[in-house]
């Protein structure tokens, strides 16, 4: 049986010219055009003909990135906007999470707002009455329930909206993105609620940011984007894709950026040389652009370029060119590298910032004890790591060719960056190998 | 629309709970609470008294104890005013509702209309002393049989009219403006301050198509005039101009509704 039908949905709203925004009736009559500027000028699709079913007792998970429609839709089932054109059916009773305590007035105690809540969700007088001590007991505000609602924190008005939507007992539940307010306690009080509504067999509409949460929990996935589905199934399918293409669109925006920064280096390199031909065949002086301290200069490029690095890449698992990466895989700065003259003195060094500035690691030739000998013409440099243990982040690199006294011959300072993606979410700058062991009384359940 | 007049029936605890919080809310934290609903209309009728007893001091004989024949016309007056300036901001206050709940609109501007009808009816108790007080005694039953019937038809014109009104001012939000304006006019406009045969002749004919012009003159009738309630066939046809707005307010409500959630 399915507990929500939606056919061929579309939703359409009207945008606003800036001329329509300030019309007033005034206006409007005086221009005579009252009937006309109730009109739309111009219309925005908010959902394109969709169409799922949710079968009764399954929970179904929607993504989808900003402004993909998945609200707009979670709207249409509660009923609360109808479509344009097509058709929403939901069987049994609909209590939707939308907006949490929305409805309560701050001036009157949390008991009167939490009759009058239930009784605009649909519950009688005396039902509210039945469930009030169950209410009041999973919002945790038992001394606090006489006081006028404006006195509350907002943690406290978020839970007790939510105690009161999800007692009354729908056979249809929505929600919108609403685990993310309150602490961490309570959102695990809301996720056994959940788990407790399916084990009764209420069907659940969920739409969220969470992907974790739409893997474990979720029955079915669809994926929303502009408006349309993507894709619909096995929530671990549609997850995965959806976070490859997210991943996808973060990986041009990464290349942009790195674009970006390299055509300004170059545009400063080719200032820089310049410079060089006028002082063409003298001793080279010491380019005069250099930072006093390295650590604290901003990004940038500098040396006198006669050693040069002329691009940088990023490679991951088969030499693929990438600019994201999973913590623990092969990782590998690749360097494009001219000599304009033969030379012996070089030292090649490379350092990994994260997002605060910090480095995470710094190396070089020098360090680590490798005397340069001979370098001519063009050739390249990779710099291997095997498994890449960074914690999730976005990552900026410096790579620079330099004599072993220090002088710059060609210095990128934070001028590339790469994105580090990790399932799990732990912290830090760096992430050891590491195992957990328990001593055999120490139990965790396995993972759902 | 009759689908959704019939799923109102369902709301009906809801109104009566939002009545309530209406109520309860608007004098929290004030001293006298409660009896703001009784002072309110007092204080009015004093200052009114005082202007028409002391500044302005010709009257005929027939409209002693003044005090009573204003009281009469501004109880009913202020619970028709403030119901139609409050239902116009009440879809847009109440937006939150609209926009994030399942909720029928219409609640809204009837929870207005009937919290005002609750102060008005708090003040009635001060009305009647004043009958009292005043041993302006005609109240017969006769007449008293009349009172709720214009109860009822003030009740339906009020909810009509602030039916339209709260849809409209979603879409054109200067209706505040215009109606502070004409609210103002339309008390004047009204035999009010001033009994309907002090206006001159040709007046009278455009006070009599004013429907608030009938229910005024109702009250004064039955509660401060002697002898039999003589208005009533204009009452039986407000009775029936009352329905036919109700109707018109609900169908341009029902017509708009659907434009609420986007427009608020």
């Amino acid at each position: 049986m399915t507990a929500i039908e939606v056919s061929n949905a579309t939703k359409i709203y009207r945008r606003y010219s800036r001329r329509r925004q300030f019309a007033t009736l005034k206006s409007a009559m005086l221009r005579g055009s009252v009937i006309a500027d109730l009109r739309p000028e111009e219309t925005f699709a908010a959902v394109r003909d969709v169409s799922f079913q949710v079968a009764s007792g399954t929970t179904f998970g929607i993504v989808g990135r900003n402004g993909s429609g998945k609200s707009t839709i979670l709207k249409m089932v509660a009923g609360i906007t109808k479509p344009t054109s097509g058709r929403v059916r939901v069987e049994g009773r609909i209590s939707a999470l939308i907006e949490l305590g929305a409805g309560f007035h701050p001036e009157i105690s949390g008991r009167e707002n939490v009759f009058i809540n239930g009784i605009m969700l649909g519950l009688s007088k005396r039902e509210v009455a039945r469930r009030f001590d169950e209410i009041v007991e999973f919002a945790e505000l038992e001394e606090f329930i006489d006081a006028p609602v404006k006195t509350y924190s907002s943690g406290m008005y978020m839970r007790l909206g939510f105690a009161v939507a999800i007692n009354v007992d729908p056979d249809v539940l929505l929600i919108d993105e609403v685990l993310a307010v309150g602490d961490e306690a309570f959102t695990h009080k809301c996720l056994d609620k959940f788990g407790e509504f399916r084990r009764r067999g209420k069907t659940i509409l969920l739409v969220t940011h969470s992907l974790g949460l739409v893997e474990r929990f979720c029955d079915e996935a669809l994926w929303l984007e502009s408006g349309e589905i993507r894709a619909a199934g096995d929530p671990k399918r549609v997850v995965g894709a959806y976070i490859t293409d997210v991943e996808k669109s973060e990986e041009e925006h990464l290349a942009a950026v790195n674009a970006r920064a390299r055509e300004t280096a170059d545009q400063g390199a080719a200032a820089a040389r310049s410079d060089e031909t006028a002082v063409a065949g003298e001793v080279m002086p010491a380019p005069p652009d250099v930072p006093a301290d390295m650590f604290q200069a901003g990004e940038g490029r500098w040396g006198s370029r006669e050693l040069e690095i002329v691009d940088v890449q990023f490679a991951g698992d088969n030499g693929r060119i990438a600019h994201i990466f999973h913590t623990g895989e092969p990782f590998t700065v690749r360097l494009k590298v001219r000599a304009t003259r033969p030379a012996d003195d070089f030292v090649f060094g490379i350092g990994i910032f994260n997002a605060d500035g910090i480095c995470c690691y710094g190396t070089n030739t020098g360090i680590e004890d490798l005397a340069s000998a001979e370098w001519s013409g063009e050739g390249e440099v990779h710099f291997a790591i095997d498994n890449l243990d960074l914690v999730e982040g976005t990552y900026k690199v410096d790579v620079a060719v330099h004599k072993r006294d220090g002088y710059p011959y060609d210095y990128h300072r934070l001028l590339y960056s790469f994105r580090v993606k990790s399932r799990t979410k732990d912290v830090g700058i760096y992430r050891p190998r590491h195992r957990w062991q328990f001593s055999p009384n120490i139990r965790f359940k396995p993972p759902i | 629309m009759l689908h959704n007049l019939r799923q109102l029936i369902r709301y009906r605890p809801l109104i009566q709970s939002l009545v309530a919080r209406e109520l309860k809310a608007r004098y929290r934290g004030s001293v006298l609470g409660f009896f703001w609903s009784f002072f309110n209309p007092l204080l009015l009728l004093g200052i009114y008294s005082f202007v028409f007893t002391f500044v302005l001091p010709s009257r005929p004989a027939d409209l002693e104890p003044y005090a009573l024949f204003l009281f009469c016309g501004i109880l009913p007056w202020t619970w028709f005013s403030s119901s139609l300036a409050e239902s116009s901001q009440v879809l847009i206050s109440g937006g939150n509702l609209i926009k994030k709940v399942l909720f029928p609109a219409e609640v809204l501007p009837i929870v207005t209309v009937l919290a005002n009808m609750m102060h008005f009816v708090f003040g009635l108790p001060i009305l009647f002393l004043f009958i009292l007080y005043f041993k302006h005694a005609v109240l017969t039953l006769g007449e008293l049989a009349w009172f709720p019937v214009v109860i009822i038809v003030q009740l339906i014109l009020t909810v009509g009219l602030a039916l339209f009104l709260s849809a409209i001012t979603v879409h054109f939000r200067d209706v505040k403006d215009i109606l502070g304006n004409v609210l103002t006019f339309w008390f004047f406009a009204t035999p009010i301050i001033y009994p309907m045969d002090m206006a001159p002749p040709m007046g009278r004919a455009l006070l009599n198509l004013n429907p608030f012009t009938h229910l005024a003159i109702s009250y004064q009738e039955i509660l401060f005039y002697p002898g039999p309630f003589g208005h009533w066939r204009w009452l039986l046809a407000m009775v029936v101009a009352s329905l036919l707005l109700f109707v018109a307010g609900y169908f341009v409500f029902d017509r708009l509704r659907d434009s609420f959630a986007e427009e608020v």
